[in-house]
């Protein structure tokens, strides 16, 4: 009996231990990724500094504004929410924390009597939306550790294409913003219609030499901000895309280092119990060989000890 | 303003900063603008780029050859900056397989004739042009 258990125990520490690579494995990985994403989301900070600065430019410098992606609507009856989660799990509270932010907006706008509609990004929020019945538009998937630009530019024209079709009033990105490697936030930011104190505040000002006050425009403002926006809402989405990778492999670094760290744990609280099992074990075997011996022996205190000398010397 | 005055230029794209220094002349094309030469002290200026050959003369007399796939160019502050979808470095390119893919768009068009073919084919000449490959791409290209 007590041999039995002593081999379960021992099967048991090494299915901990192959786990253990696994987890070792993948949180260095994420680890390696983390230093990637992170270069690619500096990358793309000078474009998306610079389209923000023409757009305020243009819009200040008089840019007739009436583009419809500009203005509010009034009365808003659909919500779209864009979430952005990983297409793959063991990354921790990472995808849970952007769900249940989606999750709690809805449940708010449909309180008010606003209808809603999800275009989720990557497979788990499609999944997690789907199996609870929620209302969907097209998904996204199949990209999020690595995005690219052309990923945010289907994204950028679907929701444009919902928008200006009038199937929803406004759109909400739901993504985790990476801050540090220690540190991120899942954030709601709506994207369209654009805001106007995004596109205000630029100087407007071409040039502090005064050569001039106003731009000259090739063809028209009108038809360069026809244009103009929808590559700002792509450049958006693009930097909450990187954003969320970056957040993505952060987080699985996380959660597998602690997964390592507990079967680390595991192993050790195992291996005691299988030793002290064990120990238990030869202590029964010694007792019964003792018991037996002495038995055998008839009594005298010579024999027991030239008989216990023996079986010191054999394997057991 | 004398011609070898240096003036900031940036090149950008989403994914990353293709050039970011001083340069005396840029020169690029502009929807239903034609091609446009920037030199230091332009006057602020603002318009949508179409996918073409963009010639960037670096301080030192050297020529750097991007293949821009459309974007806006803004001329304000004496810096240029180019904001691009796509770009490409000429040196990137490899001008056998960019003059195939020209070919190629160019038979396919001959055959039935749709927009996006055409936009393919501006950037294929685009791209064949900033590779060093035959010129006169440009104008092909609008």
């Amino acid at each position: 009996m007590a041999g039995g258990q002593e081999r379960i125990l021992r099967g048991r520490i090494r299915s901990v231990q192959a786990t253990k690579k696994i987890t070792r494995a993948m949180e260095l990985i994420a680890a390696s990724r983390i230093v990637k994403a992170q270069q690619r989301v500096q990358a793309a900070v000078p474009y998306s500094e610079q389209i923000t600065e023409v757009v305020r430019d243009l819009a200040a410098a008089g840019g007739s504004t009436d583009s419809p992606l500009l203005a509010t609507r009034e009365n808003i009856q659909t919500v779209c929410y864009v979430p952005i989660s990983a297409d793959r799990g063991l990354c921790g509270g990472y995808n849970a924390g952007v769900l249940r932010a989606t999750e709690g907006e809805i449940k708010a706008d449909v309180e008010a009597g606003r209808e809603y509609i999800i275009v989720p990004v990557g497979r788990k929020s499609e999944s997690y939306f789907r199996f609870r019945g929620y209302k969907l538009d097209q998904a996204f998937n199949g990209f999020s550790d690595q995005p690219t630009y052309s990923n945010a530019k289907e994204i950028g024209e679907h929701v444009v294409s919902l928008y200006a079709s009038g199937a929803v009033d406004k759109v909400v990105l739901v993504y985790t913003r990476f801050i540090s490697a220690g540190s991120q936030e899942v954030v709601l930011r709506p994207l369209v219609p654009l805001e106007r104190d995004v596109i205000s505040g630029g100087d407007g000002k071409p040039g502090q030499d005064g050569l001039s006050a106003d731009y000259e425009f090739e063809p028209s403002p009108t038809a360069i901000l026809e244009t103009l926006i929808p590559r700002y809402i792509e450049a958006r989405v693009y930097a909450a895309l990187l954003n969320a990778a970056a957040s993505e492999h952060a987080f699985r670094q996380r959660a597998m280092k602690s997964a390592t760290d507990n079967a680390e744990e595991l192993i050790k609280s195992l291996s005691r119990i299988m030793n002290r099992a064990r120990q238990d074990a030869i202590t029964t075997e010694i007792m019964e060989i003792v018991g037996g011996a002495e038995a055998l022996s008839g009594g005298t205190k010579e024999i027991r000890l030239i008989d216990l000398g023996t079986f010191a010397d054999s394997d057991r | 303003m004398s011609e070898s005055a240096a003036m900031r230029v940036e090149v950008v794209s989403p994914e990353r900063v293709l050039f970011s220094g001083q340069a005396t002349q840029v020169i690029t094309r502009t929807l239903g603008g034609g091609e446009v030469a920037f030199l230091a002290g332009h006057a602020p200026f603002l318009a949508a780029v179409v996918p073409n050959h963009t010639r960037v003369y670096l301080v030192d007399g050297q020529v750097l050859d991007i293949a821009v796939h459309g974007g806006f160019v803004e001329v304000s502050n004496g810096k240029v900056s180019i904001l691009t979808d796509d770009a490409e470095l000429g040196s990137e390119i490899d001008k056998n397989h960019a003059a195939a893919e020209v070919a190629r768009l160019e038979e396919q068009l001959r055959h039935e004739h749709d927009a996006k073919g055409a936009a393919e084919l501006g950037k294929a000449h685009a791209r064949l042009a900033a590779a060093g490959g035959v010129s006169g791409t440009n104008a092909a290209a609008h």
